[in-house]
Parts: C-alpha cells; structure tokens; sequence
C-alpha cells in the first residue's frame, strides 16, 4: 500500500500500524493491554473504570470511519445514546440479563445507522461532519420530546444490572466491570478485525484515492455505509454498557457535546491507531473525574483548551507520536537496506 | 389569514438571524475553506455584548447595530491571526475541531462570567409594541429585524456583485483555484474576510438579543441549526445561504406554531430531503463539495 507523500497530510495517518509488522511486539502489546484492562478497577474507581473501558471502545469505534474510511462522524452520540436509552428501557422492562439488554441497544443503533449512513455519505469531507452532526441533534430533540418513553430532561432512571441472579455482580460495581468487560474486549476484537480485513483494506483504499477505489470496481457508497452501520454497532456496545453502569441514561448522551468529546479523544490518541482511542479515553475520562472530584466546574473550558492545543501542536496523537518515532529510529538504523516504498509511514 | 400573516413575519424575522449568520458562515467557507464551528459562539457573543453594552455604557441597540459588528470584527480578526491561520493549508477537518474546542471555551468562559440565566435586555421606545397594517398586527420589532437584514443582505449582495471588492471576494469564494490564476491574492483576504463573516454572526446575535434569552448556551443549536441552513442552501453559495436561512426561519415557525413538539425536528427533515434529492444543496454546483 503506498501512499502520496505529504507533510500536509489529510486528518488520517497511517501505512502499516507498526505492530502489525511484527507479530512479537503485537502480542506483547496485547498482553500488556488485557492485563492493564484486568488490573484497572484495582486502582480506580469500579465505575469509572468502567466508564474508561466504555468510552475506549467508543473512541475505536469512532476511529473506524475517522482514521480508516476518512469520514468525520461529528454526531457518534446518536448511536451512543440511543443504544443506551434502548439497553435502558430493555433492562427495565423486560428483566433480561444485562448483556442481552446491551445486545438490544447496539441492534437498534445500527438500524437506525442504516438511513442516517445512507443520507450523511452523500456528502462527503466537512459536509458529512455537518450532516451528521444535524442528524444527531434531531434524534436529541425527538428522546427530548418523547418524554414518556425517555424521561425527557430528568433522564431514565432506575436502570436494573440484572445478570442471572449472581448478586455479586448486580450489587458491586468491581465484579459488575468483569462481567461486562468481555463485551467491551469483544467489540474491541472485532474493530481490530474490520481494519485488518480485505473489507478494512477497501475502506482504507476509499480513504487515501476515493475515485481509484471506485475505478477498480468497488461500490464505494455500499461500504462506506457499512462502515458506518459497524461503527454505530459497536459504538452502541459501549454506549450500553455504559448505561447499565450508571444506572441511569441522561440526555446528555445524545447531546452534540458527547460527540465532540469523543472526537477530541480519538484525536488526542491518535487518529488511525485504534490503540489511541483507549489513551484518548482513558486521559479524558481520568482527567473529567480529577476535576469533578475537585471541585472545579469550567471542565468544557479545560476540554475545550485541550481541543485547540492538540489540533494546533499535536495532531498525531499520543499514540501517533509514538508510532511515528518508532519507525524513524526503526528507519534510521536500517535506511540501507529498506526500499522508499517502506520509508513513506514513517514521514507521516 | 391574520395568523399565517403573523407567522410568516416572525419566522422571517428568526430567519433573518439564520440568514445573516449562515451568509458570514458561507463567505469564510468560500475563502477560508474554513467551517467554522464557533459561528453559533460569535452569534451568542453578539447578543451578550448587546446586553453589556446597554446595562454598563447604556448604549441603545441603535449604537449596538453599529458598535458590536466593529468589535466582533476585531474579536475575528484576532481569532484567525492567533488560531485559525496556521491549519488553512491542512485538511478543513482540523480548523472544524479547532473552532468547535474554541466554542466550548467561549461558552464556558461566558457561562462563568455572565451565569446561566438569561441576561435582560430592553427595546428603545419606536420599536416596542405592535404595528397595525390594515387590520393585520405585528409586532413592530419582527418587522423591524426584518427590513433590516434584508437591507443587509441587499447591501451586501450590492457590494458583492458591484464593487471590485465584492468581485475579488466572490471570485475567491467560489473559484478560488481560477481567482488565483487569474492573479488575485487570495491570501491577502482571508483575515479581513474571517472578521466580516464574525460580525455578520455578532450582527446576527444583537438583533436576536431582545427576542431571544441571552445565555451562553443560546448559540449552540443555533450554529448546528446553521449548519443544516447551509446544506440546505449550499455552502458555497453565498445567494443560497440567505434564502435557505430565511426558509428555515419559516419552517421553524410554521412548525412552532401548529406542531410545536416537532418544530426542531422539521427543519433536519428539511435537510434530509434536500441531501436525498438534491445533494450539493438548492443553489450549490457540485464542485462545491469539499
């Protein structure tokens, strides 16, 4: 996969991730997260690491079409909402167990990806940013109005944690995040696989030369589509599990501001890394807690300082930036024998 | 009859808010290439900057329709010197995500100032009450609003397409590439084109200053609802930005007036049907699509 060589590249960085060239430093940085993603609740707070998690899987989520398809979602707290209102009003109304309840919300999230993808992918670049981000207001403005499902302003509240009568997990919110992270794993796994698959392969394809990946043959709306459907479905799983965990779904999570604030996470990881969305999460959810905890109410003047930072000095990303020095010290040490075909990720 | 009339005049005159906003948004894009998110911040600063002005130095909107628009210009100016210049040669993306953390730290910094309630704000006397036209009544002040930004809109569509200003401006808004061979420097206009398109926003906002609350939240919906007007109308058109705003001020009242549950939602209706039938907006070219 060879790309234009630009030092004004577009929003999306890449060329092979890193450890996908080198099968040990894969594994060894898979260890190193599932046993970082074990040991968490040891030394945070249950619940909000479970809000990290959450909010990880939110971030690859988003990343999907950010950093490998090239589209902006500036609306993700659609699917992120409204899977947790559904996985909310399925957990309290009909007494399932937790997981199916998540199960429920990332279905409807989907399907209610299928018409907004199919409407917002007729435009592309910035429009699609602004077209989503409307999409996303109206579904706010309707779970606003219909009060009588969603609670309107005063949220839904009383969300059950039913999970087979194990009483452990429905009480304690440190084995509730063991019970619920495999979900969580699991929609991390399969992100992994979409990017790494053929499928993946087209939509990065579709990112870097959109009319070359049509002239070869490729329907590029249909996948473009189905990046989206996938990314709200997995969005959905961490938006599910995310309410479960409080106990209660506010409007909030439907809110333009949610998306921005995943944005600003997958941004701050490092867009096309997939492993910068879990940093990205992590940072901002730890730092949200940090000046909750502290008192200090101007946290959109925080965030939105970071915001302007990062896109001005640091576009890369924590995850990025780390990527990237890799691969030139990487390339340094072995420019003899390398062809520039393999020089171009490490000038991005 | 009477209420239709009724109707129309104030969804006009919210559309005239949309309007001469979404006509700054639509002339910085066309230079810039810049979507700018605070748009909806610049408006709500606008209004608050009314609402100062009248409580402290008790300067009347009169003086306000004059002053803010100065000073929201220099207040642009700053922005793009200090912030927006240094992304206009990188993907739109990034000025986008920028202006959107600028919004958060404006509305934040405002909020604490200013607090959450609504900051009062009074008409002078010859625009207070209504106004009898042959039997119809109507608030004097929606009327007002009005003839006023329509005779912004025509003052500057007269300069857009009369002066040579207006004809560099236009030539770099929808051709820059051509502008640029043809050997007008574009670069020299973007500073002074940002600002214009600030104060379009702040004008916006003093007009909206005695009609609507004055919090700092007001200009959130507002930028998004802006959004949908210029992909209603076409982003690149700078006719397409003032009609679209100006119908979705109608359909926004309409909507109020007999399904007030779902005024918002007719409006991202609005924009779904226009993406499904006519993507690059009603008056957009194709090309248009950045």
């Amino acid at each position: 996969m060879t790309q234009s060589v630009e030092t004004e590249a577009p929003v999306t960085v890449t060329g092979t991730p890193v450890a996908g060239r080198d099968p040990r430093l894969r594994w060894a940085l898979l260890a190193v997260g599932l046993v970082a993603a074990l040991a968490l609740p040891w030394f945070v707070y249950p619940p909000v690491a479970m809000d990290i998690v959450a909010m990880a899987l939110f971030a690859i989520a988003l990343d999907i079409l950010l950093g490998f398809t090239g589209l902006l979602s500036f609306g993700h707290a659609a699917f992120w909402g409204s899977s947790a209102y559904v996985t909310g009003l399925v957990a309290t109304h009909y007494g399932v167990p937790f997981p199916v309840a998540v199960v429920g919300g990332a279905v409807f999230a989907m399907i209610l990806a299928v018409p907004l993808g199919y409407l917002s992918i007729r435009r592309s670049g910035i429009y699609f940013a602004m077209v989503t981000l409307a999409f996303a207001q109206m579904v706010y403005f309707v779970a606003y109005q219909w009060s009588d499902l969603t609670g309107g302003e005063n949220g839904l509240q009383g969300v059950p944690r039913s999970f087979f009568g194990i009483d452990l997990v429905e009480t304690e919110s440190f084995y509730f995040y063991y019970a619920a992270l495999p979900i969580l794993l699991l929609g991390m796994w399969a992100a992994w696989r979409i990017v790494h698959s053929p499928f993946g392969r087209v939509l990065v394809s579709i990112r870097d030369n959109t009319q070359r990946a049509r002239a070869l043959g490729y329907e590029v709306e249909k996948y473009k589509v189905m990046a989206f459907v996938l990314s709200a479905g997995l969005t959905g799983l961490a938006g599910g599990v995310f309410a479960i965990n409080h106990g209660f779904v506010a409007l909030t999570e439907l809110h333009w501001s949610t998306s921005g604030e995943v944005v600003l996470m997958t941004v701050l990881g490092g867009i096309g890394t997939l492993w910068g969305g879990i940093l990205g999460a992590f940072l901002a959810v730890m730092l949200a807690d940090y000046l909750a905890s502290s008192g200090f109410s101007g946290i959109d003047l925080v965030t939105g300082t970071v915001f302007v930072l990062v896109v001005l000095l640091f576009r890369r990303g924590i995850w990025g930036t780390v990527r990237h020095q890799w691969l030139a010290r990487r390339l340094r040490r072995s420019s003899s024998r390398r062809s520039p075909a393999d020089a171009d990720p490490a000038k991005r | 009859m009477n209420a239709v009339l009724q109707y129309a005049v104030q969804g006009l005159a919210a559309g005239s808010f949309y309007a001469l906003a979404a006509l700054g948004l639509a002339v910085i894009f066309g230079v810039l290439g810049v979507v700018n998110f605070a748009h909806g911040a610049f408006y709500m600063l606008g209004a608050v900057a009314a609402a100062v002005l009248l409580d402290t130095l008790d300067l009347s909107l009169w003086w306000s329709l004059l002053v803010v628009p100065v000073l929201m210009f220099g207040f642009g100016v700053a922005v793009e010197r200090l912030l927006v210049q240094w992304l206009l040669r990188l993907d739109p993306l990034y000025n986008f995500l920028l202006t959107f953390g600028l919004t958060l730290v404006l509305v934040e910094l405002v909020k604490q100032r200013y607090g959450v309630s609504g900051l009062p704000y009074e008409l002078p006397g010859p625009l207070q009450g209504r106004f009898d036209l042959a039997g119809v009544v109507l608030p004097r002040y929606q009327l007002f609003v009005l003839l006023f930004s329509l005779a912004i809109c025509v003052l500057v569509w007269l300069v857009m397409t009369r002066s040579r200003v207006g004809m560099i401006v236009r030539a770099s808004t929808e051709k820059p590439d051509l502008a640029r061979a043809l050997g007008i420097n574009v670069g020299r206009w973007v500073t002074p084109v940002f600002g214009f398109g600030v104060a379009l926003a702040g004008l916006a906002g003093v007009l909206a200053a005695p009609f609507r609350a004055i919090t700092a939240e007001m200009g959130n919906n507002f930028a998004i609802i802006l959004f949908a007007v210029v992909v209603i109308g076409g982003l690149g058109s700078i006719v397409g930005a003032v009609v679209a705003g100006f119908l979705v001020g109608l359909v926004e009242a309409f909507g109020q007036a007999y399904a007030p549950t779902f005024a918002q939602i007719f409006i991202f209706v609005l924009m779904a049907l226009i993406i499904l039938v006519r993507p690059a907006g009603l008056f957009g070219r194709k090309e248009a699509t950045a």
